[in-house]
C-alpha cells in the first residue's frame, strides 16, 4: 500500500512544480521568440537595438556590482568587530546588526524617504542647522538606490562572515604563527582564505537580490532605468513582447548566479581538513579603545535603528499635518485605532492576512511532502525536483508576476492554462510559489538533521508507516516546518514587488495600501501599516528563535 | 528446525554486491555475532532480516515461515541501532512504550511491561527522564529495553558497543552478555571487533566481501581457520607459502628449506580435499607457537636474526628474519631478555602439529 501511495505523492509534487514553477517561465521564454504566430528573434533585436533597454541591462549589472562592494565594505568589518573583539555591549550590537532583516522591501524604502528624502527628517534638520534655503541633497537616482541597497544587503555579508568566523579553524593561524608568518600575511593567506566561501556566497546573494530589487528604483530611481522596473513599465504600457524579453534577460542572469552559488556551496576547497579550534575573542582592554569600540557600536546601531524609529514616530503623526516642518507637528493614535476599526483601513490587513494564511498553509503541506520525497524516500529525479524548488528563489518578483500574468490569463485546459488574472486567487498563488524555496529548505534541513534510523526504529517496533509518520517523523520535523512557514507567512504579509503587478481591487494587500496612502500624503497611516508589519515580522523571528529551535540541536548521543 | 534461516540471501546496490548468496541457520536461543571488516555485508544482513531492505535474491525464514515479503512492522524483530535511535521528543518511558502503544496494548499493561523492561536493564526509576540527558551506556540500555519489551522473536544489535568509551566497553560487554542470556532471545549482533565477538557470542559468522567465510565457535575460528582470510583476520598470524610434495594418510608433506621436508597434519575431509601435489599452499603458524629453544616434538625451522622487540605487558613480541621469511614471535610472561636480544641470530623451533595448511 505504501509504494503506490508514495508514488502518487511524488507525481503530485512534481506536477505542482512543473505546472506552477517551470511552465509559466518556459511559456514566457517561448513566447518571447514568437511574433505574429511565427518563430522570430524580432523582439530580441528590438531589445538590443533600443538604447534605453541596453541602458537598463547595463545599469542593473553595474548597480548590482557596486551594491556588492558597498555591502561588503559595511558587513565584513562589522562582522569582524562584533565577532573577534569583546567589549561592553558587544552581544547586543551583534544581534541588532541584523535589524534590516526586519524591514520588508517597500517599508525599508519608505523609511528612507521619511529620513533622507527632500523633506525627510534628517535632510531638513541638516538644512535648518546650516541655514540653507534649498535641501542639501536630493535623495534620488543611482546614489539613493545604492544607499538603500547597501543598508539592506550588508546583512548578507554580516551574517555569512559572522558564521564563517565562528567556523574558522584557529589552529591554522597558530600553525602559521609558529612558522613566524606576519600578521598581515596570516590575514590574507589564512583568515581570508577560510572566509572565501562566506564572502563568495554573500556576494552572489547580494548580486542576485540587487538585480531583482524593485522598490528602491521604483521610489527613488528618478528615471534611472533598471530591468526589474522596465518589466513593470513595459507591462503598464501594454508592450508585452518587450516585457517578456526583459523578463528572460533578468531571469537568465539570476539563474546564472543561482547556479554559481549552488556550485560554490558544494565545493569544500577551503574547508579545513581537521576540526580545529575556535579562536578566542580578543578582549579590548585599553580604556580609550574600549570607549571607541563601544561608541562606534552605538553609532552604527543607532544608524541602523533610525529607519525603524522614524517609522514609529511618523506612525503617530496626524495625516496631512506634516508639510514643511522638520518633525511632524501633531501626534495622534488615530492611525492605529483606524487600522483596526475603520473597515476601509482594515480591508487590506484582512486581505493580506487571508492571502498569506492560504499561501502559507499550502507551503506548509507542500514542503512536508516534497522534503520527505527528496530526503527520505530519495525518489528518482530528486535533483531535478530540488532544482525546481530553488528556482523561485532566483526569480525576481516582477518576473514571477509577469510570467503568471501571461500564463494564466485565459482558460485553455489543453494548454494547462486557467484564467486567474483579475481574480482573487492569482496573488495567493504567487505568494505560494515565491515561498516554496524557504519553507521546503527549512523542512529539508529538519529531515536531514534527524537520524533516519528513528523512522526505522518506529517501524521495527511494530509501528505502521502512517503510525511512525504521526508519532515520530512529524513531531521531529514540525519545529523546522513551523519556523519556515512563519517566515513565509510574514514575507507574504509584506510582499510588494509581485503584488504591485497582479493585485486587483478585491485583494489589495497592505503594501499596495501603504503606497496609496503615501501618494495621498497620509504619511501617518502609511507608517502605521509599516510598523504593524515590522512588529509582526519581529514577533515571527522571536517566536521561531525561541520555540522552534530543533530537537536536533540537543540531539541524542 | 532452525529458528532463523537465511537462504541464498543476496543484495546488490547498483553494480555493487553487498551480500552474495549468504546461507545461515541459527537455532532458537543462540547468540550469534556477525563479524567482519567494514563493507563486508554484516550491516546489510541485519537490515535485510529487519526488513529495511528488499533482497535482490534469496529469502529470510523465521520459525519455518518465509517473512521476506513482510514490512518491518510485521516481523516482530527487536532492533538496537548503532546510534540507538531513541526518539528525542519522547521521554524514557514513552520510548520504551512506543512498540506497545503501536500494538494498541491496553494502558495498564503498557505501564506494567515498560516498568518491567526498565527494571531488567537496571533503569527502574528513569521513566520520566528525557533521553538526551542520559549517558551513552544508559541510552544503550533504554534502546535494549525498547527492543525487548515487545517480546521479539529475534533481537538484532548493530555495533552495540561502538558508541561507548573504551573504559565503559568491557563492563558493558559483560552486562550485555548476562542480560541477553537471561532473556533467552535468539540474538544476532554486528561487530567489527573480534574480541567483542569472542566475548559475546556462542558462534561467530565471519563475513568478507558479502560471503560467509566461516561459521563456528571462537575456538574453531582461531584453531582451525577455513581459509587464509579467516587465518589472517582472527588473531595474529604468520602465513607463508610452500609447495606440496606428497599427500599421506593423514599428513601433508611440504618442501621446506634446504631440501628438508615439513610434515603437517591433514585436517581436510578426504572426500572434499582440494590439495594437489605440485601446487603451493599457504601455511599458518601462530606467533605464540614459535619457540627459541628446542621443545618436545619440535623441529628446527631456520636460523633467524631478531630485528625488533616490543614489550606489551602481558606478553613480548619479536620480529625474526631469515631465509627471506619474516616471522612474528610472541611469548607470554617476562621477556627472555638475558638470552634473547635484538640483533642476535638464533634458531627458531616449532611443533609441526601447530602448523596448519590452508586449502584456499
Amino acid at each position: 500500500m505504501r509504494r503506490p501511495f508514495i508514488f502518487v505523492l511524488q507525481i503530485l509534487t512534481l506536477a505542482i512544480l512543473l505546472w506552477l514553477v517551470l511552465y509559466p517561465n518556459s511559456y514566457i521564454l517561448i513566447q518571447s521568440f514568437i511574433g505574429a504566430g511565427n518563430l522570430t528573434l524580432a523582439h530580441y533585436r528590438e531589445f538590443f537595438a533600443n538604447p534605453s533597454e541596453k541602458e537598463a541591462l547595463w545599469n542593473s549589472l553595474w548597480i548590482s556590482a557596486w551594491s556588492v562592494v558597498l555591502s561588503g565594505l559595511i558587513g565584513v568589518p562589522l562582522a569582524f568587530l562584533f565577532h573577534r573583539f569583546d567589549f561592553p555591549g558587544r552581544k547586543i550590537f551583534a544581534a541588532l546588526a541584523s535589524l534590516p532583516v526586519l524591514l520588508p522591501p517597500l517599508v525599508g524604502v519608505i523609511s528612507f524617504l521619511f529620513l533622507y528624502g527632500e523633506s525627510g527628517i534628517l535632510s531638513r534638520s541638516l538644512q535648518h542647522w546650516l541655514g540653507w534655503q534649498e535641501p542639501l541633497f536630493s535623495f534620488r537616482g543611482v546614489g539613493a538606490i545604492l544607499f538603500v541597497h547597501a543598508y539592506t544587503m550588508y546583512v548578507y555579508f554580516y551574517m555569512f562572515v559572522s558564521a564563517g568566523l565562528k567556523r574558522l579553524d584557529f589552529t591554522l593561524v597558530e600553525a602559521a604563527r609558529s612558522l613566524s608568518a606576519s600578521r598581515i600575511r596570516i590575514f590574507f593567506l589564512i583568515t581570508l582564505r577560510q572566509l572565501t566561501p562566506s564572502l563568495v556566497g554573500a556576494a552572489l546573494l547580494t548580486f542576485m537580490t540587487s538585480m531583482a530589487s524593485f522598490s528602491a528604483p521604483y521610489i527613488f530611481g528618478g528615471g534611472v532605468r533598471v530591468l526589474a522596473l522596465q518589466i513593470y513599465n513595459s507591462k503598464l504600457n501594454g508592450d508585452l513582447d518587450i516585457a517578456m524579453v526583459e523578463t528572460v534577460m533578468l531571469t537568465l542572469s539570476s539563474i546564472v548566479f543561482l547556479f554559481l552559488l549552488q556550485r560554490y556551496e558544494g565545493t569544500s576547497k577551503y574547508r579545513s581538513a581537521t576540526k580545529g579550534a575556535r579562536q578566542p575573542m580578543t578582549l579590548v582592554v585599553h580604556p580609550v579603545k574600549r570607549l571607541l569600540a563601544g561608541t562606534a557600536g552605538i553609532l552604527a546601531v543607532l544608524f541602523l535603528l533610525l529607519p525603524h524609529l522614524t517609522l514609529v514616530l511618523i506612525s503617530f503623526a496626524k495625516d496631512g499635518t506634516w508639510t514643511m516642518e522638520t518633525l511632524p507637528p501633531r501626534y495622534t493614535l488615530d492611525n492605529y485605532t483606524r487600522l483596526f476599526s475603520d473597515p476601509s483601513f482594515l480591508e487590506p490587513v484582512v486581505n493580506s492576512l487571508h492571502m498569506a494564511t492560504l499561501a502559507t498553509l499550502a507551503n506548509f503541506i507542500f514542503a512536508l511532502i516534497a522534503a520527505y520525497m527528496i530526503v527520505r524516500q530519495r525518489v528518482r529525479g530528486r535533483v531535478f525536483m530540488s532544482g525546481l524548488i530553488l528556482l523561485p528563489w532566483a526569480l525576481p518578483g516582477t518576473v514571477l508576476a509577469l510570467s503568471l500574468a501571461t500564463t494564466f490569463n485565459q482558460n485553455s485546459p489543453w494548454q494547462a492554462r486557467v484564467l486567474l488574472v483579475g481574480t482573487y486567487w492569482l496573488l495567493p498563488l504567487a505568494y505560494f510559489i515565491r515561498n516554496i524555496p524557504v519553507v521546503v529548505r527549512a523542512v529539508q534541513a529538519s529531515f536531514e538533521q534527524f537520524d533516519a534510523a528513528l523512522e526505522e526504529a518506529g517501524r521495527s517496533l511494530g509501528g505502521t508507516w502512517t503510525y511512525t509518520m504521526r508519532r515520530v517523523v512529524l513531531p521531529m520535523v514540525l519545529p523546522g516546518a513551523l519556523a519556515g512557514s512563519l517566515l513565509a507567512f510574514v514575507t507574504a504579509l509584506g510582499e510588494f514587488v509581485t503584488s504591485i503587478v497582479i493585485y486587483t481591487i478585491h485583494n489589495r494587500p497592505i503594501s499596495i495600501e501603504i503606497l496609496a496612502q503615501l501618494r495621498q500624503f497620509n504619511f501617518g497611516s502609511a507608517a502605521a501599516y509599516s510598523v504593524f508589519l515590522i512588529l509582526l515580522i519581529g514577533a515571527a523571528f522571536v517566536i521561531s528563535e525561541k520555540y522552534f529551535s530543533d530537537f536536533g540541536n540537543r540531539a541524542v548521543s | 528446525m532452525p529458528h532463523l534461516e537465511l537462504k541464498n540471501l543476496t543484495q546488490r546496490f547498483g553494480s555493487q554486491t553487498a551480500l552474495d548468496g549468504l546461507n545461515l541457520s541459527i537455532e532458537k536461543g543462540e547468540l550469534i555475532s556477525l563479524l567482519g571488516p567494514s563493507g563486508c555485508g554484516k550491516t546489510t544482513t541485519i537490515r535485510l532480516i529487519a526488513g529495511f531492505l528488499e533482497p535482490t535474491r534469496g529469502s529470510v525464514w523465521i520459525g519455518g515461515r518465509d517473512i521476506t515479503p513482510l514490512p518491518p512492522e510485521r516481523r516482530n524483530i527487536g532492533m538496537v541501532f548503532q546510534s540507538y535511535a531513541l526518539f528525542p521528543h519522547l521521554n524514557v518511558f514513552e520510548n520504551v512504550a512506543f512498540g506497545l502503544r503501536a500494538a494498541k496494548v491496553p494502558a495498564p499493561q503498557v505501564e506494567n511491561r515498560v516498568q518491567r523492561a526498565l527494571g531488567l536493564v537496571n533503569l527502574p526509576s528513569y521513566g520520566k527522564r528525557p533521553v538526551f540527558e542520559l549517558s551513552g551506556g544508559e541510552q544503550q540500555r533504554v534502546a535494549i529495553a525498547r527492543a525487548v519489551v515487545i517480546e521479539p522473536q529475534i533481537l538484532l544489535l548493530d555495533e552495540p558497543l561502538s558508541n561507548l568509551d573504551a573504559s565503559l566497553r568491557e563492563r558493558t560487554r559483560r552486562q550485555l552478555r548476562e542480560l541477553i542470556t537471561s532473556l533467552r532471545i535468539t540474538t544476532l549482533f554486528v561487530t567489527h571487533d573480534q574480541e567483542e565477538a569472542f566475548a559475546l557470542s556462542d558462534r561467530i559468522v565471519l563475513l568478507s566481501k558479502g560471503q560467509c567465510q566461516q561459521l563456528g565457535t571462537a575456538r574453531e575460528l582461531y584453531d582451525h581457520p577455513a581459509n587464509e582470510f579467516v587465518a589472517g583476520f582472527i588473531g595474529r598470524s604468520n602465513i607463508f607459502s610452500l609447495p606440496l610434495k606428497a599427500i599421506g594418510e593423514d599428513c601433508l608433506s611440504f618442501a621446506w628449506l634446504s631440501g628438508r621436508e615439513l610434515r603437517v597434519r591433514n585436517l581436510a575431509d578426504p572426500a572434499h580435499s582440494q590439495f594437489e601435489v605440485g601446487q603451493s599452499y599457504k601455511l599458518l603458524l601462530r606467533p605464540e607457537k614459535i619457540e627459541f629453544e628446542k621443545q618436545e616434538g619440535g623441529i628446527r625451522l631456520f636460523s633467524a636474526k631478531l630485528v625488533s622487540y616490543r614489550f606489551a605487558g602481558a606478553w613480548s613480541e619479536w620480529e625474526a628474519e631469515g631465509e627471506g621469511i619474516r616471522l612474528l614471535v610472541t611469548h607470554s610472561g617476562l621477556p627472555l631478555s638475558e638470552q634473547v636480544k635484538v640483533g642476535m641470530t638464533l634458531d627458531l623451533w616449532a611443533n609441526p602439529e601447530s602448523i596448519q595448511a590452508l586449502e584456499a
